[in-house]
This record gives structure tokens, sequence and C-alpha cells, in this order.
């Protein structure tokens, strides 16, 4: 009885907040209501085709896999040329290394609140030291084409120094012999970087990959904070969406179909990442 | 989790000697790598400036980022009158503590029942808490309220805690950190005849002190910092935390413009987690390569 007595209260917690609300919100997902549980219309899969035809949604959808795409694969390469230039440790290197870490300790909403000003037409940071090399009138959040962007900018600062942690444990635990053969054979510090240590960090790679992309999809702080999902729903994200339908149009049916679309994103996310972790394993043993 | 744990372990390994990897930086790429992390760096240089800028500074030179007056506590105090900011920062603290401490003790059960017993449906089990580890609970919010609601826990602070007690992460962290104990150690109280709990209690968590420290460090930082849920869960200003409290702080101040006294406000709401970075650097940096998945 001892192994079930002790998994028992993880597994409550499990079952009450993570399978018991999935199954809720599958089920949910077939009704329309303004709540869980008070939703009696059965619609069968009419929410989802309602969400079809809600080009919010779509727009949505998009916009997160844009957003998906353009944070993931930028602090993926920054965050690796990070840890590549500060490989070596030193005291100059650790400093390095805190700085560019730090906004990941950072609150979302708080690297939010300090990038409006940033943001901010004309007297903020970024307008005020473009216009002293002659650039003006950018309004990062405001432009509808542009505001997607200006939002990827912070995730991509909060999150290249987060990677590069993987990156450097990654490095560290390479062999020397290859590197060190390649570079008696002649090979350039490019060579090397390429045919050397990225096929070797293969695994790290496609482990801060799934981090990466969980973290792009479950992350909406900073949307609510500056944008709100605008300006014209271009800064809408699928878990805003979700939250959007549920708290400001009372959209039960459409909140939990959405709710399931995005958990079908992440599950095909988690498929891969099993199969990640699996290689891995092999890798170490 | 053997992956993260074996981050852990790498970080902790000596710096590779390789003559590859020894080679300096010619100084044109040091100075220019310096100007990147500058950059980088400058957001929270600007907060730092702007908190401690005196209240009459013109709104117009707001953005630069050069020391060019005497640092005051202006802003500080304006934000502490501004907000209920003790109120914010005992919820906060609170919530990481309830939350973590609850954690702790899930975890350490079912850590240890993966690491060192054998007993049937041990692997689908093993799976229930992989998958989970995927499943972000940000994305269960909706069916997730309704529970608390059914409970009779919303608008509390236990309501925001309880959807994290049961931790994939730290159930993986745990095993992995149990399994890295040598068996020796609990033969011997094996024989004496000790129970699972004191080998537990006694034999191995004295022992899984890294684990149990990485994974206190991202846990606090992460409710510390987490905003979406509580957000959702919390209602009346007394059960208010830092972040929610920051957000409605900041918007008011925006109205107002008053960039300095946002400024402020969120260097409070980081600066417990700033300071212990600063004391701790090694710890954290050890303990979040060790995370993955939050």
């Amino acid at each position: 009885m001892a192994p079930y007595l002790l998994l028992l209260p993880a597994l409550i917690f499990l079952a009450t907040f993570t399978y018991w609300p999935m199954a809720q919100v599958v089920f949910a997902s077939a009704f329309e209501g303004r709540t869980i549980g008070s939703a009696t219309t059965y619609v069968a899969f009419g929410n989802y085709l309602r969400l079809l035809d809600d080009e919010d949604f779509l727009g949505a959808l998009w916009n997160t896999i844009l957003f998906i795409t353009w944070t993931v694969i930028p602090s993926m390469a920054l965050g690796f040329l990070f840890a590549l230039a500060l490989r070596r440790s030193g005291w100059l290197s650790n400093i390095h290394r805190a700085l560019l870490f730090f906004p990941t300790l950072l609150p979302l909403v708080a690297a939010a609140s300090l990038f409006i000003f940033i943001f901010l037409p004309g007297v903020g940071l970024l307008d005020y030291y473009l216009a002293k090399i002659g650039v003006h009138g950018i309004n990062w959040l405001g432009d509808p084409d542009l505001a997607l962007w200006s939002i990827m900018l912070l995730t991509i600062w909060k999150n290249a120094g987060y990677y590069m942690l993987f990156f450097l444990a990654g490095l560290q635990s390479l062999p020397e012999d290859a590197e060190d053969a390649a570079l008696i054979e002649g090979a350039s510090w490019w060579q090397r970087q390429y045919f050397v240590v990225i096929p070797m960090l293969g695994p790290t790679f496609a482990f801060v990959s799934v981090i990466a992309i969980i973290t792009a999809v479950v992350q909406v702080d900073h949307v609510i904070v500056m944008t709100k999902g605008g300006p014209n729903n271009a800064t809408n994200l699928l878990l805003f969406y979700v939250y959007q339908q549920a708290h400001e149009f009372y959209d039960i049916g459409k909140a939990t179909a959405a709710t399931v679309v995005t958990l079908a994103f992440l599950l095909a996310l988690s498929a891969l990442s099993l199969r990640t972790m699996e290689r891995r394993v092999h890798y170490e043993s | 989790m053997k992956a993260e744990v074996a981050a852990t372990e790498a970080a902790a390994a000596p710096v590779s000697t390789a003559k590859a990897t020894l080679r300096p930086w010619p100084a044109l790429a040091a100075a220019l790598f310096a100007a990147v992390v500058f950059l980088w760096s400058a957001p929270i240089l600007w907060m730092l400036l702007a908190s401690t800028r005196p209240e009459s500074f013109g709104s117009l030179d707001m953005a630069r980022l050069l020391p060019d007056t005497i640092p005051t506590t202006d802003q500080f105090n304006y934000a502490i009158q501004d907000g209920d900011w003790i109120i914010w920062f005992l919820n906060s603290f609170i919530l990481v503590t309830g939350t973590l401490i609850v954690q702790l003790v899930t975890i350490s059960l079912a850590g240890y029942a993966f690491a060192r017993m054998e007993f049937r449906g041990k692997e689908i089990l093993f799976y229930v808490f992989l998958f989970q580890l995927m499943l972000a609970p940000p994305v269960l919010i909706v069916p997730n309220l309704t529970t608390l609601v059914h409970l009779g826990l919303y608008d509390t602070l236990i309501g925001v805690m309880a959807p994290y007690w049961g931790s994939a992460f730290g159930t993986f962290l745990m095993r992995q950190t149990f399994r890295s104990i040598p068996r020796d150690f609990e033969e011997a109280a094996v024989i004496d005849g000790a129970s699972w709990r004191q080998i537990l209690w006694l034999v191995l968590l004295p022992l899984a002190r890294p684990g149990i420290i990485a994974f206190s460090i991202v846990s606090v930082v992460f409710h510390w910092n987490e905003y979406l849920w509580p957000l959702m869960v919390l209602n009346s200003p007394e059960n208010m935390v830092l972040t929610v409290g920051l957000v409605s702080f900041a918007l008011g101040a925006e109205g107002a413009s008053d960039w300095g006294l946002i400024a402020a406000g969120t260097l409070l709401v980081v600066a417990p987690l700033a300071v212990a970075f600063v004391a701790f650097q090694r710890q954290f940096v050890n303990s979040f390569m060790s995370t993955g998945i939050k």
C-alpha cells in the first residue's frame, strides 16, 4: 500500500486541477452558456464551428503561430550566441552572464510595464535615442502592423538569457577532443561551431525549443498589460482569446472550445518533447 | 527529468580546458559584446535611474540613460503612499510560502515512491505525472476557476495555490535527486529495522538538499512573478498580490504619465528577488538550469 499512499497527495491535486478540468473542458465545449455547469444547450461541434467563423479567433491562432516562430527562433539563437561568447568563465564573463540572465527573474508584468515606457511614442526610451540618429515617429504598440513585433521584442529580451543557461550547461558537458581535433585540422572558429559544436548540442537544442514553445503559448501577461490584444486584435494570442471570451464576453462555449484547441496545440508539442527526452536519455547512457 | 538534472550536474562540472575553447577574444569582439550586454541591460538601468530621479524631473528627458541627478527616494515615497504595498507584499509572501511548503511535502513523497519503490502500475502513473508537465496550468484557467468556485476557494490565496500543489516537475526533480543518492546509505538503516518514514526523513531528505533548494528557488520565483491566475482568482483588495497590485498601480500612474513612479513601483516588486539573486547568484543559475518546464 505504501507506494500508492505516497503518490496520493500529489495525485489528488493533479486529478483535481489537471485531469478533471481537461475532461470538463472537452465536455463543456459541446454546450452553450455563460458558465461551466449552467451550460445547457447541447450544440455538439457548434462552438468549434463558431470559432472557425470568428475572425478574432483565426487571427489569434495565426498570431500565436507567428509569435511562437519569431520569439522561439531569435531568443534561442541569441541564447546560443551568448553562451558561445561567455563559455569561458571569469569575472567579466560572470557579470555578463548575470546581466543577460536577469530579465528572466522579472515578473512578466513588471517587464511589460517597463516596456510600455520603452515603446512610448516620442519620449520613450527607444524613440528618444532613435531620434538622435534621425528615426522618428514609430508607434511601436499603436500600429497594428508593428504591435505584435514589439511584443515579441520584449519576449525575446526576457527569455534569451534563460535559454543561454541551458546552452552553457550543454557546452560544458561536451567532450573536448572533438573540438581540439578540428582545431588541429585547421578548422576556423565558425567551422568548429557549425560542424562540431552545433551537431553535438542537438539534444540541448531540441530540449530548449520545447521549453521555449510552451513558454510562448502559456504566457500572455504582457498582452493583458500592454495592449489588451489590440490594436485591432493585432496582438491577440490564443490564451488571451480564451481569457477574453470567458471574462469579458462570458461566452463559455467559445472559451472552452478555444481551450481545447490550445490544449491540442500543447499536446502536439508534448509528444515532441517526450520523444526528445527519450532521445536524451539514450544520449546520456 | 533526467535531462534537467544532468544539466544541473553539468553546471557544477569544472570548466572545459580544451585549447579550442580557451582562446582569448579579439579586443574588438569583446568590446562589441560588452556593447550588446549594455544594450540588454538598458531597460533595467533606466528603471534604476528613473526611480531615483526627483519628482521635478522633466518628462521630456525621462528616457535619458545618464545619471544626471542626485538620487532621491521621492518616487518610492509616492509609490508607497499610492498603493497597498504592505498588503501586497504580505499576500505574495504567504502565496509563495504556502505553495512551496505543500509542494515540498507532495513532491518528496511522490518522488520517493518513484525513485525507490516497485509497484504495479508504476509506469502508467509515471506517465500520468509526465503528461501534466506538458499541460501548463495556465491553459486550464477557465475550468479551474469553476472548480475553485465549487470548492468555495474563489477569492482566496489558497485557491491561487491549490492547482500547483501537485507539481509534476518537482516530483521528477526529487525522483532524480533521490536516485542519485547511493543505496548504501539506506541499507544500513534498513538492517537496523527503520521504516520508510524514517529512511525518507532521516536519511534521504537531508541528502537531497541540492534538489530541494533548486526546486524551492524556481517555485518561489515563478509564483512571486505570476499574474494571470491570481488576477482571475482574487477579487477583494485585501487579497491582492504584488503583480496584480503593480498593474493596477501602474495603470493609474500611466494615466498621469508618471513614469518615474511606475519605475519605482516596478523596482519594489522586483527588489526581493533581485537582492536574493545578487547574493546567491550561483544557486539561482544552477536552479534555473535544472528547471526546463516551470
